[in-house]
């Protein structure tokens, strides 16, 4: 065996040794890792009350609603499956913050099991559409919506 | 392979092909940015800010375009001892830590509009800053190679360490909740409607050969860097 030889073999086996580790490593990560629950992750195993945790999900077509008091607004958070956790969120909300798109609530489950929010970020979704093809049909802004947790599993 | 890895058939090829990239990736770039700032219509959600698509993307892309140049000239380098290959990783390190920069830039400003903060310590922007350090931490161990006179195999075996992470940015908005969306482009299939695609992917390619140039070019400093060098220390030597 030349030297050659013998020096891919070690450097290729040094590689897969190392994508295994780090394989590993972010399989080991899949949870911590991520950056928000579900709205079936937070149902299924519930972060502790008053623990400050992330909430991302859709904010489902028609649960917006504006509290007496101007500021505070409710709104339901869904994910995939039938899943939905209540949302409350005294403040302003992002310009891209709408009924039907994604979201991600910073803050704290309550002890009714209503999600207090303290920030809301806007999720944008993968789709890039001009202005002009706004007037979609039902079925493609429902398929829209759909991609639009993809990835979050 | 062999016939690159002679400095001098290198030198004649790169002395015409380095102008000859920079300007066309120059002309493709500025075309695409006039394009995608003037002519593109607004997002249907974003509006105008749709159009620091076509810089951030390209400077995503030759960011970790940049590190896989690093990892495959560092194996060359390692196994086959292409002396040429050591040249060409530590000339892809600078452009592709701007790139990387410019992106992480582009990405904060195009954040505070559209999702409502700076930044977000979620996987693909956290994975894109390690990529930032990695790049700095690449340029520091090469230069310190070169100066203290250790062997050009420790900043290779970083190089290809360092690889790692390259997959880990891809695959975050798929393996992980994120606030980045998913991919809009994957093989074979765009999410990103036409009217946007079209002046991406000249941008991308115009950006492509900005970068090759750059690196060329980086390649050539450093070869007449050691030529410059093995020329004082013969004449220090023919003067003793």
């Amino acid at each position: 065996m030349k030297a050659k030889h013998q020096r891919l073999v070690l450097v290729v086996l040094a590689l897969a040794a190392l994508i295994g580790a780090a394989l590993l490593a972010s399989y080991a990560l899949r949870n911590q890792a991520s950056y928000f629950y579900l709205p079936e992750q937070m149902e299924a195993d519930p972060p502790e009350v008053g623990q400050a945790v992330r909430l991302g999900g859709m904010v489902a077509p028609d649960s917006l609603q504006t509290m007496a008091d101007g500021i505070t607004v409710t709104f339901t958070v869904t994910g995939r499956e039938n899943s939905a956790v209540p949302v409350r969120y005294a403040g302003i909300l992002p310009d891209l913050f709408v009924e039907g798109s994604g979201v991600v609530a910073e803050g704290r489950l309550a002890a009714d099991g209503t999600f207090v929010a303290d920030n809301l970020l806007a999720k944008h979704d993968e789709n890039y559409v001009p202005r002009e093809l706004e007037g979609m049909s039902e079925h493609q802004a429902a398929e829209m919506a759909e991609e639009t947790t993809v990835g979050l599993e | 392979m062999h016939g690159f890895a002679n400095p001098k058939r290198f030198l004649a090829l790169a002395a015409w092909l380095t102008p000859l990239l920079l300007v066309s990736g120059i002309i493709l770039s500025a075309g695409a940015l006039v394009w995608g700032f003037t002519q593109v219509p607004p997002d249907r959600l974003m509006g105008e800010t749709v159009r620091i698509l076509f810089i951030h993307v390209p400077t995503a892309w030759l960011g970790m375009g940049g590190w896989t140049a690093i990892a495959i000239s560092s194996l060359v380098f390692l196994v086959w001892r292409h002396p040429l290959a050591a040249l060409a990783a530590r000339g892809a390190a600078v452009p592709g830590l701007v790139f990387t920069l410019i992106c992480l830039a582009t990405g904060s400003v195009w954040g505070r509009p559209t999702w409502g903060a700076w930044w977000v310590w979620d996987g693909r922007l956290t994975s894109m800053l390690v990529l930032a350090f990695l790049y700095v931490a690449y340029i520091a161990l090469a230069k310190a190679a070169e100066r203290e006179g250790v062997s050009a195999r420790i900043p290779a075996i970083f190089g290809l360490l360092g690889a790692i992470n390259i997959p880990i940015i891809n695959r975050s908005v798929v393996w992980w909740n994120s606030l980045h969306q998913p991919p809009s482009i994957t093989l074979g299939n765009s999410s990103i409607d036409g009217i946007f695609l079209a002046p991406l992917l000249v941008a991308v390619v115009g950006f492509s050969l900005i970068f090759g140039g750059v690196v060329l070019a980086r390649m050539r400093a450093l070869l007449a860097d050691i030529q410059a060098e093995a020329r004082l220390r013969r004449r220090a030597m023919e003067m003793d």
